[in-house]
Parts: C-alpha cells; structure tokens; sequence
C-alpha cells in the first residue's frame, strides 16, 4: 500500500513542477513533454534519477521524465557492451517497447474509433 | 489619426486585465491526476512483481499498459476530458504521450491511411522522440568520452 | 450613388433591405440562450457527412436554402453569393455553394467575413449591378479545432482568454427592394495589429482594430454613441470586449450599455466552458442573422452598428513568431 501512495505522491510532485511551467511561463504542452524527455536523459546519464525510482518507483517511471530515463540508461548499457556503435542503438532498444506500443495502440486505435466533440 | 496608444501600452495592459488561470486549482488537479495515474502504474507494475518479474521487465511491461491505457481511453473519447482538467497532469505521465500520438491518428484518419494516420500520428509526439533521442545520443557520446578519459 | 463620408466610411443611396436571415447551429449552441432563435439545430456534430469540412458546408449551404425559403424568393433571383469562412482556401464556402447554380465571390475576413460580406454586396446592390444578393459565413468548432489548434481527442487544458469556436451558418438575404431592416451606411476597417502574439487571446487581438473601426465611424459621421441602440461585435468574448471598452474610453468614448457582443450572447459563459465566449465566422453571422433580426422584427431596435472583427493569422505566420493582425468592418442598419 506504501508503495502505491509514494507512486501516487511522486508522480503527482512531477505533474506539478509541468504545471507550474504551463501556467507560469506559457510554455505550451508539447514544450513541456519535449522538455520533460531532455531533462530525464540529463538526469539519467548522471544517475540521479535511480533514487527517484527506488523511492516513488511508477511514480518516477511513469512521468515522461522516466522515459527520457530509459533513453539514458539504455545508452549506458549499450556504450558499456558495443563501445562508440552503442552511441546509436542504447537509446532506442531501450525504449522500443514504448515506442512500438504507441504506435501499435495508436493505429488500431484510429482504426476503431473518430473523434467525438464534447459540450 | 494620431494613435491613443502605444504598441507596447497596449500589451502591457492586456497583460494587466487579462484573466488568471484558477493556479491553485490546476495545480491541484494537476497533482491528483498525475499521481493518480501514476498510483495505477504502480499496482500494474507490483502484479508484474507479484508474477514473478524482475524489475526491469515489470517497468517496461507496465509502460506497454499504460501505453494501452492512454491509447484506450482516448479511443473511447475520455482523455481529453481528463486532459482539460489534469493538464499537466494527464500531458506529463507517458499516458499523455500515448494520447499524444492516439488523438492525431483518430483525427487525420480522413485524410487517408498514409499521409493522414501515418504522416500525422507523430504531430504532437514527434519532438518527444527527435529531442529525446538525440539528448541519449548526446549522452552516449559524453558517457563514451568520459569512460575513454577515466 | 453611394457617397464616401470622412476617410473610410460610404454612405448609401439606394439602402439595400435585409430580406430574411436564417441560422443553423450545432447541439452546443442549440443548449445556449439563443436556442430559440435558430432555424435549426443539429446535434450530429458530422451533421449526417463523413468529415468535419463536410458537415460546415451542409451546415452552409442548409442555411443558405432557408434563408431563401424565408425571403421568397427563389434561387434564380440571386445575382451573387458572397460567402467565406475560416477553412484554408475558404473551402468551407465554395464546397457549399459548388452545386448552387449562381456566381459566387469567395471572401476571406476570418471572424469578420459576415460583415465584409453584407458591405460588399450592398456596394453592389447600391451600384445598380446586383438585385439580390446572399451573404454567408460559416464555421465548425472541429474544423477550426483540427486546422488551428490540436486533434479533438487530445487531452489539452483551455487556457482563461480562450474561446469556443461556433458551429454554425448565418446566411441573410440581401435585396434592392422590400420589407425589412436597411443597411444605410458602411466604415470597411484597417488592419490593426497591436504585437498581441497570443492565439489563444484573440479578443485582445482584434479589440484595437474594433476600436479603430467604431471610432472612425463616429468622426465620419459626426454622430455619438447615443445615436445607436446597440453597437454588436463580432466575436471579442469577454475579455475582448473589456479592452475595447477600455480602448474607447481613452478616445473618449463611452460605450455605457450599448455594446453587446455575438460571442457573448450565444453562450451562457458561466455554465457552459466556453471561457470568454464564442468565436469563428459563423458566431456573428449566426447572432446576427437570427437573434438580432428578430430584434429588428419586434421594433426593440431601430439602429445598430454591427462590427465584425477577424484576427487575420495562420498557424504558420504563428508559429513563426509574428503578432496577430485585426480587422473589424462596420455596417450599420437600421429599421
């Protein structure tokens, strides 16, 4: 149950710090997404996102900034096992599942339904 | 006609008049969503656990749900909903990035298969990848550089 | 023949009547306080068609049929259709029109179309070289969503000077002779640019080119405000309307009760999360059209300033970091 509330604290922490930034700065979303991903790389080639992890766990992976985690560590992984060629392959084999699942989702998703007005 | 006021008179008072966002109530919407969805990440991932998977795996696994999660829920025509009150909320957990990605595909589904859903789907999501992939690739080189150095 | 009054503003001579006016709107709209107004109101946001662009033009060319239907007259008296809306190439308009059998003009005012339109014809009419005339502007809250903003699904937060763009056709029936309001004297508007870069602030935007419109329409005509029964904007919203009030009042002029604004009217801003109000070519052609023509039917106006205003942007002029330009045209009518 402790595990769910920190997830649940963190993740909505992170959600505010985007908030702020939109409200604040009139940054627009697609910015802030951009911006989040960045951020998570940075972070994560200096380590400094694990202990957000190990404390929040999906709370910390969840968040766009875990995503740009992933990228980094998948880089590190890679630098580590195939030198300089793993440059080009850590970050995207480490968020293949993701990328692959948006798009797979996306497209049956287009398939089966249209966009509906709301009032 | 001599003019009454000056350009930048006048966004300095459109700036003073114009109306404030509801700050502290988008903040908190923001935090309840966010943490919300990401308390759902956190019990798909421990039922991972529960099965057997390490940690590593039960993370990607449980991005894949999420991913379907968002996928779904803007199918069913809901997200935006969840998008309007949440903003950051429900744009900044990867939820959002499926949205991202789900919302121009439905839409553009008319202007056929492959300039419509194949050539828009990445319209929003597009940035995420060029700029998330190009900071790993920076992040590479850096950490390929300082391991050669140490 | 008409005759030019100060430096923008064209008197009348033969006063072209309005006809009949007719209004279709969507199901949000239909839920507004003007419901009872319009012709018609359709809950489909699809409006029976495949695509979004389609159902505007249905929405467009229906409208056009009633308003027809209402004035008697048939389509062959029509001389020319001069129509717009805020579609890319105005396609809003000529898909809606392409199986009419009459010349059509194709106008381009984004949300001050419905009065570049009414000016434009009743020039024509006053010059002798038209009879009878249809003015129409339409627009879609999907359309515009997909063209100017994001995909309708995606989860995006309303920003508090955003406003909601108008599902919706207004169409009027212009002619040289016949019962109804008259359209007597026009002030075409400048394009008035203030450095607003916001597009979500288009009432910000466009209030200085309202404010610059009404203003000269005054000083040429020598007349004041208590001349008017209503002065009615096109679509400034809320907060729009509050920097026009303020801009009159630093030349002087003071709108007291006499302003309304279509954006305004069509929506109950409290209830139904609309921000600062309506916007989109149709909303002033809608307002106008129905509402303000019934206003005119039972006597409780005999003269209006009707001013549309546009922001004149793009997408991409906006993401390439200009300002966005305004334009308000005035047409006045009266009983």
């Amino acid at each position: 149950m402790s595990e769910i509330l920190r997830a649940f604290l963190l993740g909505g922490c992170i959600c505010i710090v985007g908030q702020v930034l939109i409200d604040f700065t009139k940054i627009t979303p697609a910015r802030i997404m951009v911006l989040f991903v960045v951020t998570g790389v940075v972070l994560g080639i200096f380590g400094l996102y694990q202990p957000l992890i190990d404390w929040g766990g999906a709370g910390a992976t969840v968040p766009l900034l875990g995503f740009g985690n992933v990228l980094a560590k998948g880089v590190i992984k890679e630098v580590d096992e195939a030198g300089l060629l793993g440059i080009f392959t850590g970050g995207v084999k480490a968020a293949a599942a993701g990328i692959t699942a948006a798009i797979t989702f996306g497209y049956i998703m287009a398939i089966i339904s249209k966009p509906k007005i709301k009032s | 006609m001599k003019k009454q006021i000056s350009k930048h008179e006048y966004q300095k008072l459109v700036e003073e008049k114009a109306p404030g966002s509801h700050f502290i109530k988008n903040l908190f919407a923001a935090f309840i969503t966010g943490g919300a969805i990401c308390a759902v990440g956190q019990i798909v991932m421990l039922i991972f656990e529960n099965f057997g998977a390490d940690k590593e795996l039960s993370a990607s696994a449980t991005s894949i749900i999420m991913i379907f999660i968002g996928a779904f829920l803007t199918g069913i025509n809901i997200y935006d909903e969840i998008g309007k009150f949440g903003g950051a909320g429900a744009s900044v957990p990867i939820t959002g990035f499926s949205n991202s990605i789900v919302s121009p595909a439905m839409e553009f589904k008319k202007e056929g298969h492959v300039m419509g859903v194949g050539a828009k789907m990445f319209l929003i999501a597009g940035p995420v990848l060029v700029y998330g992939i190009f900071a790993s690739v920076i992040a590479g080189l850096f950490y390929f550089i300082w391991k050669q150095v140490m | 023949m008409a005759k030019r009054l100060g430096s923008q503003t064209i008197v009348l001579d033969k006063q072209p009547v309005i006809l009949s006016g007719a209004g279709i709107v969507g199901k949000k709209e239909g839920d507004g306080p003007l419901a009872r107004y319009f012709d018609d109101v359709v809950d489909d946001e699809y409006a029976g068609e495949k695509t979004f662009e389609a159902a505007e033009s249905r929405l467009l060319r229906d409208t056009y049929i009633k308003a027809l239907e209402k004035s008697g007259k048939s389509s062959t008296d029509i001389n020319i259709i001069l129509s717009g809306d805020l579609l890319n190439q105005c396609t809003a308009a000529s898909y809606a029109f392409r199986d009419v059998d009459t010349p059509y003009l194709g106008l381009f005012g984004a949300c001050s179309t419905m009065s570049e339109s009414l000016a434009i014809a009743s020039m024509l009419i006053d010059g002798g070289s038209v009879d009878y005339a249809v003015c129409a502007a339409s627009s879609h809250f999907c359309s515009a969503e997909r063209q100017f903003r994001f995909p309708l699904e995606y989860g995006s937060q309303r920003t508090p000077t955003a406003q909601w763009t108008v599902t919706g056709a207004g169409a009027i029936i212009l002619g040289k002779e016949g019962q109804g309001p008259r359209i007597t004297c026009i002030t075409p508007g400048k394009i008035i640019d203030e450095g607003i870069k916001d597009s979500n602030n288009m009432g910000a935007a466009m209030s200085p080119a309202a404010h610059d419109t009404i203003r000269s329409h005054l000083i040429d005509t020598g007349r004041n405000l208590d001349d008017f029964d209503m002065i009615l904007t096109g679509d400034l919203g809320r907060f729009g309307s509050t920097m026009l009030r303020e801009l009159l009042n630093r030349s002087n002029i003071d709108l007291k009760d006499k302003h309304k604004d279509c954006g305004m009217l069509i929506f109950d801003l409290e209830k139904q999360g609309v921000d600062c109000g309506g916007s989109g070519c149709g909303c002033s052609a809608v307002v106008l059209s129905t509402y303000i023509l019934n206003l005119f039917m039972q006597g409780t106006i005999k003269r209006l300033l009707f001013v549309a205003t546009g922001a004149l942007l793009s997408p991409t002029r906006i993401q390439q970091g200009e300002t966005i330009p305004g334009i308000a045209h005035a047409v006045l009518i009266e009983a």
